[in-house]
């Protein structure tokens, strides 16, 4: 069985589990048997099309699957997988809106200038 | 990573008698010492955000005697700022972040030069402030600035010092495309909107970002002193193509191994990305060609019908922790989490409105609700529960 840790972004979609263990030989086989088991996570990890989301990264033991054949790099008996979202931090889904007033003290350089 | 040092010898002054004591401990260490830190002394650092990550930033490299710091963020100081924003006090609620921030590193040490920037660092400046800098450090809290700061950083050959932080768990790297990968390399693209909680939704452990953006801080010194050392001492590794994760409810480190995409778009071989691109747009917050809308419905007129008794179905899609803060009278609860497997509880015959705290996470339960193939008209409570407290009651709390 392979352990997988579920980042904390994910973890409601997953019964609040930090890590599970799942079958599979394959990374792709290890995220489909978590999705298999959580399918609200389901959405979260693969698109419209069934494949891997761009902002979801996938590593087996230290190494991006990207490098090692994506969903087809191997996945030792008793490897561990890690998904890895993007986070951003504050903001809630979208930027706020514009300052809401200048004070005078704004010294960037004039705008739109290219380098 | 080892890395030469980002500063050019032909930019080192001497220091003051003054500064050899104010700096003593940091001259002790043979992989700073008076080099180091005349490095740091001529070195200048853009901390983009002044919010939890930029807080310890600058306090600490104020601190270490970084000559010249700028500070970039177009807020204000809000009483929910200050559980972990610990550069700002109570006294400093309403003014802008960057003059709060100012004064206290100034404080610090009177010593170094402080420029501010008082906007959001946007394409149309990005390129003319961090130009200046030598290294920036990443302090931001949304994707679109995110990638900004990294094509920005890429296009100016500069290293991007980069943290983040959701909840209990930290990320840290150092993106320098001369050397290793950037941040496109580890995330081409965004999450749709919605998809990810945003600390504002999902919360944020006060001490995370110290942990987080103090380790940003050190990557920061090490770059301008130069990680291979000086004198002989043993070489420090740079963050370079390494992704650090951080549990802190765990108290957990790992670290991830990342390599340069030569398809990158930005640092690759053939990068299609040459200039600043519009990154709302790039990041989906600007609705996309064809994409229906989410119908909406603002608190006013949420209440209005309500009032009237017409046939609403209003369903909170927050955590249980969540509305136990600011319960919503007669919603049912469906938390996100579970949206997809009961989708059949809700009637598609009437009218559904759904809400969480600030409207996002709620658009894309309706979202996904329409792919699960619902029929029925599903409206979005405009800003959410937030919305309600400020518009119809005033006795709910904000959160």
């Amino acid at each position: 069985m392979a352990k997988v840790f579920i980042p904390t972004a994910l973890r409601a979609f997953a019964d609040g589990k930090a890590q599970v263990e799942v079958g599979g030989a394959t990374a792709g086989e290890v995220v489909a048997a978590l999705a298999e088991l959580y399918p609200d996570i389901r959405r979260h990890i693969y698109d419209a099309e069934g494949k891997l989301r761009s902002y979801v990264n996938v590593f087996v033991g230290e190494e991006d699957i990207r490098n090692f054949g994506g969903l087809g790099a191997p996945v030792p008996p008793d490897g561990e997988v890690t998904l890895v979202p993007a986070i951003a931090g504050g903001v809630a889904g979208a930027l706020r809106a514009a300052p809401r007033q200048t004070d005078g003290i704004v010294r960037s350089k004039a705008a739109g200038r290219k380098r | 990573m080892n890395v030469a040092s980002i500063i050019p010898d032909d930019r080192l002054e001497r220091l003051s008698n003054a500064e050899i004591t104010r700096y003593s401990r940091h001259l002790l260490l043979p992989q700073v010492g008076v080099d180091g830190q005349r490095r740091l002394k001529a070195a200048k650092v853009l901390v983009v955000g002044t919010g939890g990550l930029g807080a310890p930033l600058a306090l600490y490299l104020a601190a270490a005697g970084v000559g010249t710091l700028g500070l970039v963020d177009f807020d204000f100081v809000e009483a929910s700022n200050l559980q972990r924003q610990i550069i700002h006090g109570t006294r400093d609620i309403d003014r802008p972040k960057v003059a709060s921030a100012a004064d206290r590193v100034k404080s610090i040490n009177p010593d170094i030069r402080v420029v501010t920037y008082n906007t959001a660092l946007k394409s149309d400046n990005a390129l003319s402030i961090i130009e200046d800098y030598d290294v920036v450090a990443d302090g931001t809290d949304n994707y679109p600035t995110r990638y900004l700061v990294n094509d920005a950083c890429v296009l100016l050959g500069k290293p991007n010092v980069y943290g983040s932080i959701f909840q209990f768990e930290g990320q840290a790297s150092v993106f320098y495309a001369k050397e290793g990968p950037c941040y496109r390399c580890l995330y081409p693209s965004p999450p749709p909107p919605g998809l990810v909680p945003s600390c504002a939704e999902g919360g944020v452990l006060g001490v995370l970002p110290g942990i987080v953006g103090t380790i940003q801080a050190s990557e920061v010194i090490k770059l301008v002193v130069g990680a291979g050392g000086a004198g002989g001492a043993v070489a420090g590794d740079s963050l370079i193509g390494r992704l650090l994760l951080f549990d802190a409810w765990a108290m957990k480190f790992r670290e991830l191994k990342l390599r340069r995409d030569e398809g990158c778009p930005v640092c690759g071989k053939a990068p299609s990305i040459r200039e600043l691109v519009d990154y709302e747009q790039f990041c989906g917050l600007k609705p996309a060609p064809g994409e229906e809308p989410v119908e909406s419905i603002t608190a006013k007129e949420l209440k209005a019908r309500l009032d009237a008794g017409d046939p609403l179905q209003v369903i909170d899609i927050r955590e249980p922790h969540e509305q136990a803060i600011a319960p919503f009278p007669g919603a049912r609860y469906i938390p996100l989490g579970q949206m997809a497997r009961r989708a059949g509880e809700i009637d598609a015959a009437v009218d559904a409105v759904f809400l969480c705290k600030v409207g996002q996470r709620s658009k894309f339960a309706i979202r996904a609700l329409r792919e699960a193939g619902h029929r029925g008209r599903l409206l979005n409570l405009q800003d959410g529960v937030g919305a309600w407290a400020r518009d119809v009651d005033s006795t709910l709390p904000q959160y």
